[in-house]
């Protein structure tokens, strides 16, 4: 079984494996980046380390988040050991669901959100959307 | 380095990196001799301990190391046995070669000891070897290696060969230690000296690039802390933070100077290219290397690489005449190309000079008229120098005959490019007939580089140094009139040069804002200068570079990002990317300023306004006004019937502008308002009394009433002003060349 760092985004319940978490901090000064795709909400100083932060709502096609709403930062590192950082609404639990507990994504999510869905997980009262950290990373192929 | 040196005190440098070469060479033989006694089929691993014993062996022959020489003579002829399938490779063969390693290092160390072999003789063991060679079998001993050679050698060598083995080991662990402690040997310490293979170290470049990284990490905290430090009357925090800042410096200094290699690496190759293209083309060339111990960055080393190589080639082929050309215009029958590279404010300089024909500023005007380059006029308007800067111009080629070797006009342009991607810059000066010099500024490392710190829409974006040019602030008054608008694209007469303007905020998609001062960077880029017109500017920084993300290299803007000393991220902005992103509108602009320019002495005019002494004034053509000065009238002297100053290295003719006018306002102050006016290729001072205005103006209102000055008059900002005809103002003073010699 393994562990899930679980955040809250519009209402759904999402969650990346614990493993591929570097950190997670409050909100952040962004620098801004003029001519940036939309999803890109600015650069975080890291320690040192300069993160592209996302914003995921508008990765995932959903609604902006109202304007005095706090937020997130989820920085999790991508497979070319660089690391991005995925704003959210508000953090959850780390959870240990069994494994039996993981389907396909049902048809009624919508194919925005699917798109970097990789599977779904029966809570007890909602479910968790698996996000693929390294799709939802990638920006640039879509503009 | 230094310590390198120390140790190779009193050593001939040739000796010095045959003994570093030789003892990585003989651990590696150490594993590869045990590996082949695994493997005795092996033909690859034999092949290599062949061919390093043999390198050994004719290096020593070489250097006259006659013993050594005998030794690795007779291994390489067991060892040729053993490849040839001769001889089959038994336990007491490998132990015999692994004595004929041990005995070249015990050699070795006393060549780095003494700088000679000493006397122990090694016949044994050349007799043994030259007995298994006449087909005995070797006798069936297999002695510890080094032990053996601590009980052979004096007391004042044994602790090389073991130390060396410890070095060997702390590389193959990938933990690189900088400085392995030194072996408490009474005989070592009373000698003081680390033997060579100990006192260099191979290290991961990657793993110097972190280190790097991470020193750039505190510089920049340190840059924080700093700024707090300065903020709080706390004396201990600040003689604390004064120490880190020492030590930060030192350290970022040190940890750079590990990435530096001598230019000589990549110098050393260009001998060979040298002849070899002389000899192909038929010349005689003579190649001087002055400063070959300069240090780079080994990244910049790199990439200066093809372009000085191309640089070099292009001397020969193009810059130094054949030998009779030579011979008839009076030179050395032999060309000279020398190559200089010394440290200059932070920066490497490079220059590459030749003595050959240099480039003929007029060729160049021609030919970028005739390949559509530029206009005439344009071309004109050029100094010589812009001019001869045209050759790194995309498309242009100016040798005649197309050779192999060069010319085929990709050239310069990709230098010129290669430079500049590493922030450096690229000059070139000739004198047609005397030569040519092309000189290139590289920065020591491209992790730390000085930067400007601009904002546009509360951002802040840093402009790399190299590019900047200067600065320019302009009040809402000024801005009306100095900013024109040329085919709706905003220009900016700098010292009569038209400049275009790029908006950062409409380059970014930022809001345009109504601005009260309106700050211009003027950048070079390209062979382009452009004035980025920006919201404010900071000031200047030492930035570390730092990539962007992959969701954001897709943007050609940016150069990558950095930390500030506040700890916020900026944007690093790449100056050439921004005249690409305007690129071809900038370049019609410019030819259609270059054509406006030619009209303005029709209808609108740009002229300066000067006052010549008893309310007269007069207007002087922007066109031809290279600079305004004061000089000094102590420094006028006088050449014939001429007055002249010595300014930037010419000598300048000086015009008495109301004597031109017919008048005499007699003009003798401390100091002299001089505005250098330039015809072609000649300069003169022009001395006026004052400098009142610049007025672009339609000129609608004139008259030819005052017979002494050509243009007539018109009027101007509601006065009457006179229209200097500059060919007036250089029809008094003699041709060029004859001031020159009078003086």
């Amino acid at each position: 079984m393994s562990q899930y760092c679980t955040f809250v985004l519009d209402g759904h319940v999402f969650g990346v494996p614990v493993a591929s978490v570097q950190e997670v901090l409050r909100a952040q000064a962004l620098t801004s980046v003029p001519l940036a795709p939309p999803e890109v909400a600015g650069l975080l100083n890291l320690r040192g380390q300069i993160v592209t932060s996302l914003e995921l709502r508008a990765r995932l096609g959903l609604p902006p988040r109202p304007a005095d709403a706090p937020s997130v930062n989820v920085v999790v590192k991508t497979a070319d050991g660089s690391a991005v950082s995925l704003v959210v609404d508000e953090i959850g639990d780390v959870i240990e669901p069994p494994r039996e507990a993981f389907e396909a994504p049902p048809e009624t999510v919508p194919a925005s959100v699917r798109a970097l869905v990789s599977r779904v997980c029966k809570l007890e009262r909602q479910l968790m959307l698996l996000l693929d950290t390294e799709r939802a990373a990638q920006v640039h192929d879509l503009v | 380095m230094e310590t390198r040196v120390d140790a190779m005190d009193g050593l001939d440098e040739i000796i010095g990196e045959f003994l570093v070469e030789s003892h990585e060479n003989l651990d590696q033989l150490d594993s590869d001799l045990v590996a082949l006694e695994q493997d005795p089929g092996s033909t690859a691993l034999l092949a290599s301990v062949f061919r390093t014993i043999h390198t050994i062996k004719g290096t020593s022959g070489f250097l006259a190391f006659s013993v050594l020489e005998s030794v690795t003579h007779v291994g390489e002829s067991l060892l040729a046995r053993l490849r040839d399938g001769e001889l089959t490779l038994t336990p007491e063969l490998t132990s015999l070669l692994l004595e004929v390693v041990d005995a070249v290092r015990a050699l070795l160390t006393d060549i780095e000891l003494t700088g000679a072999e000493g006397d122990r003789s090694y016949d044994d063991l050349v007799g043994r070897l030259n007995a298994v060679l006449d087909g005995e079998a070797p006798a069936p001993v297999a002695p510890v290696a080094p032990v053996e050679v601590a009980e052979v050698v004096p007391d004042e060598a044994p602790a090389a060969p073991v130390r060396a083995l410890v070095v060997a080991e702390a590389e193959a662990h990938a933990e690189p230690e900088p400085e392995p402690e030194p072996a408490p040997e009474p005989g070592e310490a009373a000698e003081g000296r680390r033997s060579v293979a100990d006192s260099t170290i191979r290290v991961d470049v990657t793993l110097l690039d972190s280190l790097m990284n991470l020193v750039g990490e505190l510089v920049l905290t340190r840059n924080q802390m700093l700024q707090n430090a300065a903020a709080r009357e706390d004396v201990d925090l600040a003689r604390t933070t004064h120490r880190l800042n020492l030590v930060a410096g030192e350290l970022q200094e040190g940890v750079m100077r590990t990435r530096l290699q001598q230019i000589d690496t990549l110098w050393s190759k260009l001998p060979r290219v040298v002849r070899d293209l002389s000899v192909q083309l038929g010349k005689s060339v003579q190649l001087d290397m002055v400063g070959r111990e300069t240090e780079l960055d080994k990244t910049i080393l790199e990439a200066v690489r093809d372009p000085l190589t191309h640089l070099v080639r292009n001397s020969i082929d193009h810059g130094i005449e054949s030998p009779a050309d030579r011979a008839a215009a009076g030179k050395p029958v032999e060309g000279t190309l020398v190559l200089r590279a010394f440290h200059e404010g932070g920066q490497v300089s490079i220059e590459i000079t030749d003595d050959g024909a240099g480039i003929d500023p007029a060729k160049l005007r021609d030919k970028a008229v005739s390949k559509g380059l530029l206009t005439r006029e344009a071309a004109d308007r050029l100094t010589d120098h812009e001019a001869t800067s045209l050759i790194f111009m995309a498309g242009f080629s100016t040798a005649s005959a197309l050779t192999n070797v060069s010319g085929r006009g990709v050239g310069m342009d990709v230098v010129k490019t290669n430079i500049e991607r590493i922030g450096g810059s690229i000059d070139l000066s000739s004198e047609p007939g005397r030569g040519t010099t092309v000189r290139i500024r590289i920065p020591l490392t491209l992790a730390i580089i000085p930067a400007l710190v601009v904002t546009a829409a509360e951002n802040r974006f840093a402009i790399p140094q190299v590019n900047l040019l200067e600065l320019v602030r302009l009040d809402a008054v000024q801005a009306a009139s100095a900013i024109e608008n040329v085919h709706g694209a905003p220009v900016y007469r700098l010292r009569g040069r038209l400049l275009p303007l790029i908006d950062l905020r409409e380059q970014l998609g930022l809001d345009a804002v109504e601005r009260e001062t309106t700050y211009v960077v003027v950048l070079q880029a390209d062979n382009q200068q452009y004035g980025l017109v920006v919201d404010d500017i900071l000031d200047t920084e030492e930035i570390v570079v730092k990539p962007l993300g992959n969701q954001l290299r897709h943007l050609p803007l940016y150069a990558g990002a950095t930390i500030m000393g506040d700890g916020a991220v900026a944007l690093i902005l790449d100056a050439t990317a921004i005249a690409r992103k305007v690129g071809m509108a900038l370049e019609s602009e410019l030819n259609a300023a270059a054509d406006l320019g030619a009209a303005d002495a029709s209808d609108i005019a740009s002229v300066l306004v000067v006052e010549l002494g008893g309310g007269r004034r007069a207007g002087i053509p922007v066109s031809a006004v290279d600079r305004l000065e004061e000089i000094d009238l102590a420094v006028v002297e006088r050449a014939g019937h001429h007055e002249v100053v010595q300014y930037r290295e010419q000598i300048l003719p000086l015009v008495r502008l109301d004597r031109v006018l017919h008048g005499d306002a007699g003009l003798d102050g401390g100091s002299l308002q001089v505005v250098v006016c330039r015809k072609g290729e000649q300069r003169a001072g022009v001395v006026v009394a004052g400098i009142l205005d610049i007025v672009e103006t339609d000129l609608a209102i004139r008259t030819a009433l005052d017979s002494s000055s050509g243009d007539g008059s018109a009027v101007i900002a509601g006065h009457v002003t006179e229209l200097v005809d500059i060919d007036q103002v250089f029809a008094g003073l003699p041709g060029h060349d004859r001031l020159a010699r009078t003086a």
